[in-house]
């Protein structure tokens, strides 16, 4: 890391939230980040959710997965990213790291077993949106209040809603909620009493609509949890205050097409409400214009070095790229004026596909100002 | 490909930003341009298709683009609404279940409980007996659906659910509503991806997981924005012996962009012969149309290729 806006709105910061819609270079842009902050001699882990493995394949790396694992300093230096510091990535498995957390919160061995065996936790800690996005927060705490780490960068599941995982601690505390564990746990009437009279009424039309069984798995599955719940939520109170804390600092990142620019520009009105610290806007691919003078005297010399046809050809091939990069520029305004004077960093659209660690170093260099 | 477009689902899925709401428009207007009353929805709540239309959002309503072609808007919260008062038949109950705390905290907690009255949605406007009382069935429904992972949870979400409900009138729903996206007669799933290194990654991979996790064949793929190549291997090799001969600035940087749009779209051709070397689905290709806001002229050329290709 060298220079730039970038490099001041990371400095002293422990948490990197790299955040955004999908297909818009969040992962590059994370490990990017990550190989810059290890090269200034940071300690620094990237994670990601991602199951397509983009972070192993632009590091290198055969696997990545629920171990850290550490790319190995030759290839940062041979990507221009050379440095004191150590480089490690981690893919989360979001259902392992699910099984973990329960193993560790348990009470005992019989707890446990019932709740990984309950039919309602096997497919909340599965696939299920929303479990995701709360195991990389969950693990992203783990790993800052374990400490090994100077820095660590988060690449965030392309959420549908971006605010999905700010939101999933939260939400997934609300369900374990020890309040509303006290409907399933209690049998009788009498345990409805928090949600006073009529409560009993609502749970005879809740059988009626959903069915005995799943009430019935419910309530092993909230009978289970009942000494963990309490556990959950000081935790899920603990990462949101992470979050809003001022070692930590969000990226968005986004393209410059028209639909990812209001999506990210949403999603910061929507991190401000929050209260979270927005740091920068990172817009990746933005096109350039051809730098040539248009008109009479280009055309003749195109025409006499290539014959008109040929010239015609090229001059097309201008005139396209210009049209682009005139649009890229038009979003990139509008993102600019919506940021008032929060820093914004156009990454302009690198020669050939960013798939690889010399990629990265090449994103890194635009990102930091590094040339 | 006609076939395609017979069936009553078609559900566009693909990594994100490769163009999945125009794709899922553009097929919407080819499928109505061939004689299909057509729907185009959308399931992010995020109202995108309606200004692909030029039009305005209407919430959970369908809106008609013209006629016999509709837009809809699914998001969760009112699916939920809409399917206890199908669920309970009496408003009344409805409002008191969907009022009480104790609702709540499963609605918006419940694991899967939002795809899935989200997929049961999608499924109840591609049913050619509505449940909505005046509606118009529809010849044919099209999903522009959430990027890879979230879309086959999507997909999956009446199996899982099913499997939590293991008995019970949940349990019956679902299993009809996984029934009909699992059935290559009425449901298709299809793919947009881009031919670019990671898009191709990711969409050979989804060919993988859907038939592994779903049982289920991609049907289609659509390769989108592909960038026109106006020069021959010989243009190009005149192209670098004029950059050679020491050109102005300006014929430089021209040069050098005319030979930058030949590469990208050299490295397009390859990776799109990656992806239908890989794939077992057929591939479609569609242009890029240069702009960022496709609009309505963009979509029409779109359709109109994708009219001749299927």
């Amino acid at each position: 890391m060298s220079g730039g806006p970038l490099a001041a709105v990371l400095e002293g910061r422990e948490v990197v939230v790299c955040a955004g819609s999908g297909g818009v270079g969040k992962t590059t842009t994370a490990a990017a980040i990550a190989a810059a902050l290890a090269a200034e001699g940071r300690r620094t882990i990237v994670l990601t959710i991602d199951p397509a493995r983009r972070l192993a394949e632009s590091l290198g790396l055969p696997d990545v997965g629920n171990e850290a694992i550490r790319v190995p300093s030759e290839r940062l230096a041979a990507a221009g990213l050379a440095g004191d510091g150590e480089l490690w990535a981690m893919t989360l498995d979001a259902k392992l790291t699910f099984d973990e957390l329960i193993a560790s919160n348990a009470p005992d061995a019989a707890t446990r077993d019932a709740v990984l065996a309950n039919p309602i936790y096997r497919q909340l800690s599965g696939a299920l949106a929303g479990s995701q996005e709360y195991m990389a927060m969950e693990k992203l705490y783990e790993l800052h209040a374990e400490g090994g780490y100077d820095a660590l960068v988060l690449d965030t599941p392309p959420a549908r809603n971006a605010l999905d995982f700010l939101d999933a601690p939260g939400r997934l505390s609300r369900f374990i909620d020890s309040r509303s564990l006290q409907v399933f746990r209690s049998s009788g009437r009498a345990g409805l009493g928090f949600f006073g009279r009529g409560a009993g009424a609502v749970m005879a039309v809740l059988e009626r609509a959903t069915g005995v069984d799943l009430l019935r798995d419910l309530a092993e599955f909230f009978n289970a949890f009942g000494g963990m719940a309490d556990g959950f939520r000081d935790r899920a109170r603990a990462v949101e205050a992470l979050l809003a804390s001022e070692v930590t600092t969000f990226l968005l990142v986004t393209s410059p097409r028209a639909a990812a620019i209001a999506d990210a520009a949403y999603f910061h009105g929507k991190l401000d409400e929050a209260g979270m610290p927005f740091g920068a806007m990172i817009v990746n691919r933005v096109r350039e214009p051809v730098a040539a003078a248009r008109g009479e005297a280009l055309a003749a010399e195109l025409e006499g070095l290539l014959g008109a046809p040929l010239a015609r050809k090229v001059l097309r091939d201008v005139d396209d790229r210009d049209s682009l990069a005139a649009r890229d520029a038009a979003n990139v305004e509008r993102m600019r004026a919506e940021l008032g004077g929060a820093p914004l960093l156009a990454v302009p659209e690198l020669p050939g596909d960013v798939h690889d660690v010399g990629g990265l170093g090449a994103v890194a260099a635009e990102l930091f100002d590094r040339s | 490909m006609g076939a395609l477009l017979d069936r009553r689902l078609i559900f566009v899925t693909g990594k994100g930003g490769v163009g999945k709401t125009t794709v899922a428009a553009a097929l919407a207007l080819a499928a109505h341009r061939a004689g299909r009353r057509t729907l185009v929805c959308e399931v992010a709540a995020q109202e995108r298709l309606a200004a692909a239309f030029g039009m305005a959002a209407e919430g959970f309503r369908e809106v008609e683009v013209e006629p016999g072609l509709n837009a809809f808007s699914v998001n969760p919260e009112d699916a939920i609404r809409e399917w206890l008062r199908y669920q309970l038949r009496s408003r009344t109950l409805a409002g008191l279940l969907g009022g009480s705390r104790i609702f709540q905290y499963l609605a918006t907690a419940a694991p899967g409980l939002a795809e899935m009255v989200t997929i049961g949605k999608v499924w109840e406007l591609a049913q050619l007996e509505r449940k909505t009382p005046g509606s118009t069935p529809y010849d044919l429904v099209i999903v522009d659906a959430p990027a890879t992972g979230h879309g086959i949870a999507l997909l999956g979400a009446p199996r899982t659910f099913g499997e939590i409900a293991r008995v019970g009138p949940i349990n019956r729903q679902a299993e009809i509503v996984d029934a009909f996206v699992r059935d290559p007669a009425s449901t298709a799933v299809v793919a947009v991806a881009l031919a670019e290194e990671m898009p191709v990654t990711e969409t050979l991979e989804l060919e993988r997981r859907v038939a592994a996790e779903l049982d289920v064949r991609l049907e289609h793929v659509f390769a989108n924005a592909l960038l026109a190549n106006r020069l021959s291997g010989t243009e190009a090799a005149t192209l670098d012996a004029a950059l050679a001969g020491g050109p102005s600035d300006g014929a430089r940087a021209a040069l050098a962009a005319s030979l930058e749009a030949h590469q990208t779209a050299r490295a397009q051709r390859s990776q799109l012969g990656r992806l239908k070397r890989g794939l077992g689905a057929p591939v479609t290709t569609l242009p890029h149309l240069l702009t960022h806001d496709v609009g309505r002229d963009g979509l029409e050329r779109l359709a109109a290729k994708l009219e001749r290709d299927l």
